[in-house]
């Protein structure tokens, strides 16, 4: 199992965005995570603690300020060759969250969808273009009929499967799915990550799953991230995570997922944690190894109090 | 103890004309709350939810119509107790005696219901000069209570701060602040938590509940999360198609819910503690509600559905005194369906860990 080559390795990855002369926001300030092919990784964290800037950083929405990414072993952090911007911009793809707002409402869904072939030139014919598409949408549990109609005659969830559609035409190795369930409602949100499950089954696609809701990525990923204010706290396992929560941050998180149980939900106080009184400096810990894979942002004596 | 009614909903139809006809979108709802307690709606998008509160408040959208029904709303003004019903005002008279004074709304973007040109402090008073002729230093006096309520540190240097300044969790503590600021009798939260974080929105639930406990004020509240219902609500209402399929205290619903769908969107919800692979999925999406409905809306969708309700809506069973559905299965005559045995595994399993 550990002799498996990382899809991808981002290392010590920072993203700042300078507001003025005398301010910067550090958005991401040095993570480290690694992505197997075929597995799920999702990142969970507040709205604000730049789950979704890494996501973007990954993909090269933004420039990264500084560390290193390397996808099936081609460094893709600094300045991208021809070959490697086409490399990248086949082989990641990214699910975005609002599927209204991301496609485009005056095109047809079928070229939505080949836009990516368009752009790449990955047919011979008119022909092998359709055909594709009308692969693509059987696949994720469209009709070719769809093919002709514009986004706004589709409901929420079916267009989140024209985008998931539009990401996989071009045989990824990696999707970026940022919170791209939601936006959706509980038994749409089941329909869509079924659909996903499905197709990472098919097609070994690994997915980087990016959502604040954590019963929704317990159930979808293999591994988790925690994130909080641009710093990993804590990565391991889905079971290592949910069983033996380590960090504040973490069972903050926990505690406070709602549960459809209403004699326990009405006792259950949501634990609180509050990074600015807790006493804790990000910048001084460093990552421990728990057990397996399982890694906890730490000074010495902050591990010694928490697992006490 | 004797239950005040608040808010009593009766038979309410409501339309919409649209280029391609009119849209029932509500058809025959009823519902009642009473003074101090929460009741939750819940329901897949498009079911109407958010339409009946929007008929409480008489702010439909100009091509809604009202075919049928009432909205009696009961207050008290001074010591004298007032029935009204909604309905039957005007736009005006709504805004110069209901919205915001006696029925407030919470809805669901803070950013988008705030005004950003106007201080937050100006926003919480302005209901109050308007609707009581208040001091201005009454009112900002008050201002500063509510921030204290809702858990706002600072308040006075806060009053003077506009709302981008504060973040996404802040904006709906100033928007329940606002909302709470006239002493209304009703408060309707048209999905507050869901653009907010999980944490967040755990503070902003309990917030609600305190507040509830302090004000003895009611709460309609509109979500289709529920984990969320489960610790807010008393009591369920589970809208389909302009329905209220299923109506009882939380724990009826969730630990004996009766109607198919109600049983559907229970499963579709992850469970912490199982570890199935497939999640559960409603088959098919919501019926189209152009076309007029003589036969039970749920049935295509339904694995369970019998032959008459392809040919006749289901009147409400009555399960016990607070819970009601509106199936078929409830019949006498119908055979005897229980729910699905996975979800009937979890219920046991929550049962268990609580005793």
């Amino acid at each position: 199992m550990q002799e498996r080559k990382p899809l991808l390795t981002v290392n010590n990855l920072k993203q700042y965005f300078k507001i003025s002369k005398k301010f910067t926001v550090k958005a991401v300030d040095g993570v480290n995570f690694e992505i197997y092919p075929g597995e799920t990784y999702g990142l969970v964290g507040e709205s604000g603690s730049g789950k979704s800037t890494i996501g973007r950083s990954i993909i090269r929405l933004y420039e990264p300020t500084a560390g290193e990414i390397l996808f099936n072993g081609t460094n893709i952090s600094g300045k991208l060759s021809a070959k490697d911007t086409k490399y990248l911009r086949t082989k990641m793809q990214m699910i975005f969250q609002d599927p209204m707002a991301c496609l485009n409402p005056r095109k047809k869904v079928i070229d939505i969808i080949a836009q990516g072939l368009d752009i790449h030139h990955l047919y011979k014919s008119k022909e092998e273009r359709k055909e594709k598409v009308y692969q693509i949408l059987d696949m994720v549990g469209l009709s070719s009929e769809h093919a002709n109609r514009y986004p706004h005659q589709f409901s929420g969830g079916q267009r989140q499967r024209i985008g998931i559609a539009r990401a996989l035409i071009m045989d990824p190795d990696l999707i970026i799915a940022d919170e791209a369930i939601s936006a959706l409602d509980v038994s749409i949100q089941a329909q869509v990550v079924n659909l996903m499950k499905d197709i990472q089954k098919k097609t070994n696609t690994a997915f980087l799953f990016i959502a604040h809701d954590l019963s929704m990525v317990k159930y979808i990923s293999d591994r988790i991230g925690v994130l909080h204010l641009g710093h990993l706290v804590e990565t391991g396992t889905t079971e290592e995570i949910f069983s033996n929560p380590i960090h504040p941050y973490t069972k903050s998180l926990l505690s406070a997922i709602p549960q459809p149980d209403p004699i326990s939900e009405k006792k259950r106080v949501a634990l609180s944690f509050d990074y600015a009184t807790s006493g804790i400096d990000y910048h001084k810990g460093a990552n421990h190894l728990i057990d397996g894979t399982h890694y906890v942002l730490a000074t010495e004596s902050e591990l010694a109090t928490w697992t006490k | 103890m004797e239950r005040e009614k608040v808010l009593s909903i009766k038979n309410l139809s409501i339309s919409f004309k649209t280029s391609a006809g009119e849209v029932n979108v509500i058809r025959g709802l009823d519902l009642s709350l009473h003074k101090g307690e929460t009741i939750a709606i819940v329901g897949e998008s498009g079911s109407g939810k958010s339409v009946t509160m929007k008929a409480a408040m008489g702010i439909l959208s100009n091509n809604g119509k009202i075919n049928s029904g009432s909205i009696d709303f009961t207050y008290y003004r001074g010591e004298e107790v007032v029935h009204q019903d909604l309905l039957k005002l005007s736009k005006k008279e709504m805004r110069k005696h209901i919205n915001g004074k006696r029925i407030a709304m919470v809805f669901q973007d803070p950013m988008t219901s705030l005004n950003p040109t106007m201080t937050i402090g100006a926003q919480i008073m302005e209901g109050m000069i308007y609707h009581f002729k208040t001091k201005k230093k009454e009112a900002y006096e008050k201002a500063v209570e509510l921030l204290e309520l809702v858990g706002i540190t600072d308040p006075e240097k806060r009053m003077k701060n506009y709302p981008h300044q504060l973040s996404g969790g802040m904006r709906q503590r100033i928007v329940i602040a606002i909302s709470l600021a006239c002493n209304p009798e009703l408060l309707i939260c048209d999905e507050p938590t869901t653009a907010l974080d999980v944490t967040i929105q755990a503070k902003i639930l309990e917030l609600i509940k305190d507040i509830q406990l302090k004000t003895g004020i009611s709460v309609i509240y509109i979500t289709h999360d529920l984990g969320v219902v489960a610790k807010i609500a008393d009591y369920v209402a589970v809208m389909y198609a302009g329905k209220i399929v299923e109506r009882g205290t939380v724990d009826e619903v969730f630990y004996e819910p009766k109607h198919p769908y109600t049983w559907g969107l229970l499963s579709a919800m992850p469970d912490l503690n199982s570890t199935e692979s497939e999640l559960y999925t409603i088959p098919g999406s919501p019926p189209n509600l152009l076309h007029k409905m003589d036969r039970d809306a749920f049935a295509i969708r339904n694995i369970y559905a019998l032959n008459i309700d392809l040919k006749e809506e289901p009147p409400m069973f009555k399960v016990s005194d607070t819970h009601y559905a509106a199936t078929w299965l409830l019949h006498e005559n119908a055979p005897k369906v229980d729910m699905p045995i996975e979800l009937r595994k979890r219920i046991d399993t929550m049962l268990k860990g609580v005793n």
